[in-house]
C-alpha cells in the first residue's frame, strides 16, 4: 500500500535551527514541513511589513533553507511545505526562489498559497453585515476595528494540494491551519477525496500530533527521566497509508521516545472537546482512535472519524491593546516569600504615591507555587523567591514609570533583595487575540507559482 | 511509595495542558483501565473547578476520551486574558496539568490496580 513520510523539523518561530537538517538527513523523508506562526505571531510579522514592505515573514526559514540545499541536491524527491510565508509569502518565496538558484538547484519549483490576509476586505465585510463578532464573549469587531492590525483566515489543505499538482517542491504558505501542513501532502500522495472524512481526519490525527516538533517524541512528557538523551532528541515523522493508517515515529539513534504516554498526551495538546477537532479540512473525532506501540519508538494509529468540514472558516485578529512590562527581583534568606510580598506592594504603592495606576497588575512569588495555584498548596519555605511584577494598561508612560521602581527596592526594600542585575524591564506592545468565523465563500484561496525570476503567475 | 507522602493523582495518570484563547485544557490520562474507572466517578469538573479557584474559572467542562483512558478539562477564562495579555508567568497554562496532578487522593482504597506497571520502560 501506498504511504507517504512526512516529518516536522519546527514546532514554533523559535524552535530548535538544527532540527529540520537533522531530520531532513535521518529521517528518509517525502516531505519536510516547518510550521513558524504561533497565534500572535502575524500582528508582529504585519507591523514589519508596514514599516518595510519586502519583510514580514519568518525570516529563519530561509536560513534554513540554505542549509538544507546539499541534502535537497542528494534528495531530490524531498519537498517542504512551510507557513513561514507569515504576512508576506510572496516576498518569502522570492528569496527562496533565489536561495535554489544560487545553490543550483532553479528546476525546484516554489509555489506560494495566499488568500489568508482578509485585513483588505474587513471594512467591506462589516457592510456587508457580517459582525466578525468574539469568538468567546460576542462582542463585535466593531468595537475595535480602529486598532486592528492583522486579519488572517486558517486556509485548510487544498491550495496546498493545489500548489503540489501543479509540481511546487517547495510551497509557502501563509496562515493556515497546522494540521493543514500534514494533511496536505497526505492527500496530494494518497489520492484521498475531499469526501472522504475518516481519511482526512486520520490525516488531521497525524498532522495535530507532529505540528509541535518534539513534544510527541519526548518533550514534555510526564515521565521526562526516562527520555533518554533530549539534548539530542529526534523530530517527529508520520508514516501514512493510503488506508489513514498512521505510524508516528522518530530518526534511528536519535534521543526521546515515541510511546503510547507521549502519543496520547500530545493527542490531547490544546483541545477542547476532543470528539470534535476542528479544522477548515474536516471536523476529526479523537475519540475513535486506537493506539498501538507496534515496535520500539513507533505508535501505530488506526480508528479516526470525520465529520463534514465546518461551513466557517476561523479568523485570527491581532489589535493593539496598550502596553505591557514585567520586571523581577529575587528576595533571598528568610521570610523569602513574605519579603518579596511586600517588596511588591510597595512597588504598587510607590506608583500610587507618583498618582500613576495601571489598569491591570499583578505580583506573583516564584517559587512558592505561583504558576498552577491550588487550594492544595502548602506554604513555601523556599530559601528564595523570585518575585515577579507585572502591569498592563492603555498608557504607554504608567507602563515606563512602573519599569523605574524596581531597582530603588535594592536599597530600600527588606533584607535579601538581589538580581537586579538585567535591569530596568522593557516596556513591549500588546496585541490582543481576537478569534471569529467568517462564511467560506467571504474567502478565496490563490495558489502562485513563483518562476526563475521570482515572478509570479497565477495557477 | 512511602507512607508520609500521600497519594497524588499523578501516581495513576500522566497529563499535559495548554492555551486556546482565554481558556486553558487540561488532559489527564489514567495509567490502567481501573484508573480510568476512578477517574472517571471522582475526578468531576466541580472538584477541578474548586481545585483552581484561586484562578477564577468562570466553569469547567470535561470531555471523556475513554480509547485515551483520559479525561480533559477545559477551564474557561483561567489565562488572565490569554497569551499576550496574561500578566502571570505561566501565560498559557502550561503548568496547570502538573498542579492538578499534585492532587492529593483522599478517597483512595486500593490504588494498585491503578499506578503505572513497573519498569514499563528501562531505568
Amino acid at each position: 500500500m501506498k504511504t507517504v513520510r512526512i516529518g516536522n523539523g519546527c514546532g514554533f518561530w523559535g524552535d530548535n535551527l538544527d532540527a529540520p537538517i537533522l531530520l531532513a538527513e535521518q529521517g528518509q523523508l517525502d516531505y519536510l514541513t516547518l510550521e513558524y506562526l504561533a497565534e500572535l505571531t502575524m500582528s508582529i510579522l504585519a507591523l514589519q511589513k508596514q514599516r518595510r514592505p519586502e519583510t514580514g515573514y519568518a525570516t529563519d526559514f530561509l536560513d534554513v533553507l540554505e542549509r538544507l540545499c546539499p541534502l535537497l541536491q542528494r534528495q531530490p524527491r524531498l519537498k517542504i511545505v512551510t507557513n513561514a510565508g507569515g504576512m508576506n509569502p510572496r516576498a518569502c518565496a522570492r528569496q527562496a526562489r533565489q536561495i535554489l538558484n544560487k545553490a543550483g538547484l532553479g528546476e525546484r519549483a516554489v509555489a506560494v498559497v495566499l488568500g489568508d490576509d482578509v485585513s483588505p476586505h474587513l471594512d467591506s465585510l462589516l457592510e456587508q453585515g457580517y459582525r466578525l463578532a468574539h469568538l468567546d464573549n460576542g462582542v463585535p469587531l466593531a468595537s475595535i476595528r480602529d486598532r486592528v492590525v492583522s486579519a488572517n483566515v486558517y486556509l485548510g489543505a487544498q491550495p496546498i494540494v493545489e500548489a503540489l499538482r501543479q509540481g511546487a517542491s517547495v510551497v509557502i504558505t501563509g496562515r493556515v491551519a497546522d494540521a493543514s501542513l500534514t494533511l496536505g501532502p497526505a492527500v496530494h500522495e494518497l489520492g484521498w477525496g475531499w469526501e472522504e472524512w475518516n481519511l482526512l481526519a486520520a490525516g488531521t490525527v497525524a498532522g495535530h500530533l507532529i505540528e509541535c516538533g518534539a513534544q510527541v517524541t519526548g518533550g514534555l512528557w510526564c515521565n521526562w527521566q526516562e527520555a533518554p538523551d533530549l539534548a539530542n532528541v529526534g523530530y517527529p515523522i508520520a508514516e501514512i497509508d493510503a488506508a489513514g493508517t498512521v505510524r508516528i515515529t522518530k530518526p534511528p539513534h536519535t534521543g526521546g521516545v515515541v510511546n503510547h504516554e507521549t502519543v496520547g498526551e500530545q493527542l490531547l495538546y490544546e483541545v477542547g472537546d476532543p470528539a470534535a477537532y476542528l479544522t477548515p479540512d474536516v471536523i476529526a473525532n479523537f475519540t475513535t482512535v486506537g493506539l498501538r506501540e507496534s515496535a520500539p519508538n513507533v505508535v501505530e494509529i488506526t480508528g479516526a472519524q470525520g465529520d463534514p468540514a465546518p461551513e466557517t472558516y476561523k479568523v485570527s485578529i491581532a489589535y493593539r491593546n496598550g502596553f505591557l512590562s514585567s520586571g523581577q527581583l529575587v528576595l533571598a534568606g528568610p521570610q523569602a516569600v513574605a519579603k518579596a510580598q511586600q517588596c511588591g506592594e510597595m512597588i504598587l504603592a510607590r506608583l500610587r504615591r507618583a498618582g500613576v495606576v495601571p489598569e491591570r497588575s499583578h505580583v506573583e512569588c516564584l517559587g512558592a507555587g505561583a504558576c498552577g495555584p491550588t487550594v492544595e498548596q502548602t506554604p513555601s519555605v523556599a530559601p528564595e523567591i523570585v518575585l515577579r511584577v507585572a502591569v498592563h494598561d492603555s498608557r504607554r508612560a504608567v507602563v515606563e514609570r512602573f519599569t523605574r521602581e524596581f531597582a530603588p527596592l535594592v536599597t530600600s526594600g527588606p533584607p535579601g533583595v538581589t538580581g537586579y542585575a538585567t535591569g530596568r524591564p522593557a516596556v513591549r506592545e500588546v496585541f490582543a487575540y481576537w478569534p471569529t468565523l467568517i462564511p467560506r465563500r467571504a474567502v478565496t484561496p490563490v495558489v502562485q507559482m513563483i518562476d526563475e525570476n521570482g515572478g509570479g503567475n497565477d495557477g | 511509595m512511602s507512607t508520609t507522602e500521600p497519594l497524588r493523582l499523578r501516581d495513576i495518570a500522566h497529563g499535559r495542558s495548554g492555551d486556546k484563547g482565554n481558556h486553558a485544557n487540561i488532559a489527564i490520562l489514567a495509567y490502567t483501565e481501573a484508573g480510568y474507572a476512578w477517574l472517571r466517578k471522582h475526578l468531576t469538573a466541580e472538584i477541578v473547578k474548586n481545585y483552581f479557584r484561586l484562578l477564577n474559572p468562570s466553569a469547567v467542562l470535561r470531555y471523556e476520551a475513554a480509547n485515551l483512558k483520559a479525561l480533559n478539562f477545559v477551564l474557561l477564562d483561567v489565562l488572565g486574558g490569554g497569551a499576550s495579555l496574561s500578566l502571570r508567568t505561566d501565560t498559557q497554562g502550561k503548568t496547570l496539568a502538573l498542579a492538578l496532578l499534585q492532587m492529593p487522593l483522599q478517597q483512595m482504597i486500593a490504588v494498585e490496580p491503578m499506578v503505572r506497571a513497573p519498569g514499563r520502560t528501562e531505568r
